[in-house]
């Protein structure tokens, strides 16, 4: 009896330490949450250093979350919101509902990257990825591949973020010309997919020669399943960005912990977990280096637009595109 | 108590469930679009909405054209494996979307079965991308249901009627004429309703297989509204008229249909005259196509999936177990309120055409609409992780609610045509009646019915994104993690465990059903 009054004592005690334990809430991407993704690393890593409880909270893609944000608004439970890109950022600050983040660590983005909302922690460039044993002629620019008859794969800019990318890049490296490009890659392209998995995964089974992904899924391929067949195609326009950001939400109720999760962004526990995780560049170069394959493709020019020129060219952009494949 | 001309038939069960599933379907459209005025679509909506609508008309009229010899043949012909080839080729149905699509591609994609064998010949090959792409793949995937409903048509005429026709000497042309068309007028507007539907609510197999923006569906707009542009009123806009579409076809297939009204007949099932000659040839051939045709890709899935069954991740057995419990009780759910919903509708009980219609609709709602609905009504009460399970048990009930329905239906005002005075006159009421008369005669399609839910609502994957915590994942959710993450051969294995085990669910209640009908 003595014993079941303490044992009822203690666990009392214990929900009550429980209980107080602050938790921090991120608002996160599905595939961040994995059990192979990058979640539970960091999780276990900051939770070893900030005495409370971190909760990644999942909202589908990458491009449901800003949506997911916008519907909770101010009542939110989430402090934090990890995964909006940078094509996304302008339409995330005119909700009103993020803070500003007051972090001063520096990141290594080859362009110069500051927001004074958003922090950068992983980024990757776009590319056309190839198998090299199936392709030989492989294009140098957009005009090339346009005028090649290489079939290729890519997303809906209307459904998921590399889709956009590709829209902005395509708009950032031709400008008036873009619309041109997309007429001459009309017929290249085999279809459009919903959303990146898609995409990849008809390119996996053949579909397609080539598909619109990072420059680091070869080293995916090359670091998880020792198969060095695949490569990503250098072109001379330059590639364009994918820089995912993470920001603190106004209505937040645990600010300093927000803070120190920002902070703990910068840091080499988290970064070091990136690459092989999210399988793409972390913002900060972790000490240990870059795992083997990442290094093995520098363009020669990175293209990256400011949020708010990404947000005034994305409409005409996707006008343009529709026009140039709806053919 | 059914003979007596203008006595209201109450059916409250009914008016309960009908009125449950308006607040999910369009009460859910109001929420998420309340405070905004009325929107006018843009061009491109409407395009849109021409495309969506062409592709559903040519998906479901191929699929019930495609159907009736198929269903026919399989009706009269009894052969070695026939039992085991229908349950098979119910499968297509149960695929989830992206799994049926790469199957396929194995098949017609470019680098596939049939452009190899195209390319072996010397001919040019073909690109599966495009309108026919999409009318391919949603006929694919609705043949099947198709088929089942026409089979149990033909299996619902009674023995005595075709032994009566054979006793008149009657030719095979005029047997068709006099009980197979009345059979098919009374089947056919029905699962071309349902096809139709499905189709319209189509947004990964037309994006995928359309091969660009022209190929783009009312639902990709819908997505786009919500998820990039954040425009919850236009979202509602279009959902609502989606939902206008749907129920146009219901009130379509209002009109075409007719009552086969054979009259009862002693319940004994009866090998159909099976003709010899050149007729048998036809049913060979139509069996032959139709099994290639929906089990190629079938093998395609099996194929790719087994060398990804060695390399499934640990967290994969929880969420076939979540899968699985949510299957059930949402299967316990649907069946029941089909049960309820089609005996009112199949004894004019006052409401019936409301009950009918409702029943159709949740096929025509935007299941991003219906998920964002249901988020913002709930969250302000709950967590949305703490009750993901229960709600998507909720939600596949409901989306799964019109297959059920509409396969209970037509045997169910059978059973009211030909068994409502025997039960009056003996008086059998409530749970007797039940037991003895309208379980044991609606045992086939209730069971059939129940396998086709608990398959859906295995493979369905829509709402459970928006609710799911960070260990809530479902096995669809589970598949779709791991081709987002490059593991496009583990993906593959997970797609097949799914597969097995709606394949097992489905066959479990069908069979169970098929056992116990009389």
């Amino acid at each position: 009896m003595k014993t079941s009054i303490l044992a009822l004592g203690f666990a009392t005690v214990a929900s009550m330490a429980a209980a107080e334990t602050p938790v921090l809430t991120v608002l996160t991407y599905d595939s961040f949450v994995a059990e192979w993704g990058p979640g539970p690393a960091v999780e276990k890593a900051f939770e070893a250093t900030c005495g409370c409880d971190l909760k990644f909270v999942p909202a589908g893609d990458g491009a449901a979350l800003l949506g997911r944000v916008q519907m909770e608004g101010k009542t939110s439970e989430a402090d934090v919101v990890l995964g909006i890109d940078t094509s996304l950022t302008a339409s995330a600050r005119a909700t009103g509902l993020f803070a500003a983040h007051g972090q001063t660590w520096a990141n290594d983005l080859p362009v110069t990257y500051s927001d004074a909302d958003f922090v950068p922690y992983d980024w990757g460039w776009f590319a056309m990825v190839y198998d090299k044993t199936k392709v030989t002629n492989v294009p140098k620019t957009f005009e090339e591949l346009g005028a090649s008859d290489l079939k290729i794969v890519i997303e809906d800019p209307r459904s998921s973020t590399p889709g956009l990318g590709l829209l902005l890049w395509v708009k950032a490296a031709y400008g008036d010309k873009a619309k041109d490009v997309w007429a001459a890659l009309a017929d290249n392209i085999v279809t459009v997919t919903p959303g990146w998995s898609e995409a990849y995964g008809l390119f996996t089974e053949g579909e397609a020669d080539m598909v619109l992904s990072y420059t680091t899924s070869p080293a995916y391929h090359l670091i998880a399943e020792s198969d060095d067949s695949k490569a990503a195609a250098v072109f001379e326009e330059g590639h364009y960005m994918q820089v995912e950001v993470a920001g603190k939400l106004a209505a937040t109720d645990q600010p300093d912990l927000a803070d120190k999760f920002l902070a703990f962004i910068g840091s080499d526990a988290f970064q070091s977990t990136i690459p092989t995780t999210n399988w793409m560049y972390p913002a900060v170069t972790p000490s240990a280096g870059l795992p083997e394959g990442f290094d093995r493709f520098r363009p020669a020019k990175s293209l990256l637009m400011t949020a708010e020129e990404a947000a005034a060219a994305r409409d005409g952009a996707l006008a343009e595109w529709q026009a140039a494949l709806a053919k | 108590m059914a003979s007596r001309a203008g006595e209201v038939r109450r059916a409250p069960g009914a008016a309960a469930i009908a009125a449950l599933v308006v607040t999910l379907t369009l009460g859910m459209a109001v929420v998420v679009g309340k405070g905004a005025g009325s929107l006018r679509p843009t061009p491109a909506d409407w395009s849109a909405l021409r495309f969506t609508v062409l592709q559903a008309g040519l998906s479901a009229s191929l699929s019930c054209l495609l159907a009736v010899p198929v269903a026919r043949a399989l009706a009269r012909r009894r052969f070695a494996g026939r039992g085991l080839l229908i349950s098979l080729m119910g499968a297509p149905f149960l695929l989830p979307v992206i799994v049926a699509v790469l199957g396929l591609l194995a098949v017609f994609g470019r680098g596939g079965l049939v452009n190899d064998a195209l390319s072996l010949t010397g001919l040019p090959r073909l690109s599966v991308y495009g309108l026919h792409g999409v009318v391919l793949a949603h006929v694919f995937l609705n043949l099947p249901l198709a088929t089942r409903m026409l089979l149990m048509g033909w299996q619902a005429i009674p023995a005595e009627r075709f032994r009566l026709a054979a006793s008149l000497g009657m030719p095979q042309g005029a047997m068709f004429r006099h009980l197979e068309v009345p059979m098919l007028r009374a089947v056919l507007p029905g699962a071309a309703v349902v096809i139709f539907t499905i189709c319209l609510a189509s947004f990964a197999v037309a994006l995928t297989l359309g091969g660009g923006p022209g190929a783009t569906t009312v639902e990709l707009a819908i997505y786009q509204a919500l998820r990039f542009d954040y425009d919850p009123a236009r979202a509602a806009t279009l959902a609502l008229i989606q939902f206008a579409l749907g129920a146009g076809a219901v009130a379509l297939g209002w009109v075409a249909l007719t009552s086969a009204g054979f009259g009862a007949g002693l319940g004994r099932q009866m090998d159909l005259a099976a003709p010899k000659g050149w007729r048998r040839a036809v049913d060979a051939l139509a069996i032959t196509l139709a099994a290639a045709f929906l089990l190629l890709p079938l093998g395609a899935v099996v194929v790719r999936g087994v060398p990804g069954l060695s390399d499934l991740p640990q967290g994969l057995g929880m969420a076939l177990l979540r899968s699985i419990s949510v299957a059930l009780a949402s299967t316990v759910v649907t069946s029941g309120a089909a049960l309820i919903l089609s005996l009112a509708v199949a004894r004019r009980a006052s409401g019936a055409r409301l009950f009918d219609a409702v029943a159709v609709l949740p096929l025509a709602v935007s299941g991003l609409v219906l998920g964002t609905g249901l988020f913002l009504t709930l969250r302000s009460l709950v967590r949305p992780e703490d009750i993901a399970l229960p709600v998507t048990v909720l939600v596949n009930a409901l989306l799964s609610l019109p297959y059920a329905y509409r396969l209970l239906l037509p045997e169910a005002r059978a059973l009211c045509a030909d068994y409502g005075r025997l039960s009056d006159s003996l008086a059998l009421r409530g749970v007797a009646r039940l037991r003895w008369i309208t379980l044991p005669r609606l045992a086939r399609p209730l069971g059939f019915g129940a396998g086709v839910a608990a398959a859906l609502s295995m493979g369905d994957l829509g709402v459970i994104t928006l609710f799911a915590g960070e260990s809530g994942a479902t096995l669809p959710l589970y598949v779709h993690r791991l081709m987002g993450a490059y593991r496009m051969e583990a993906a593959a294995g997970a797609a097949l465990v799914l597969v097995a085990a709606s394949f097992a669910l489905f066959a479990l209640f069908d069979g169970i059903g098929r056992r116990a009908a009389p």
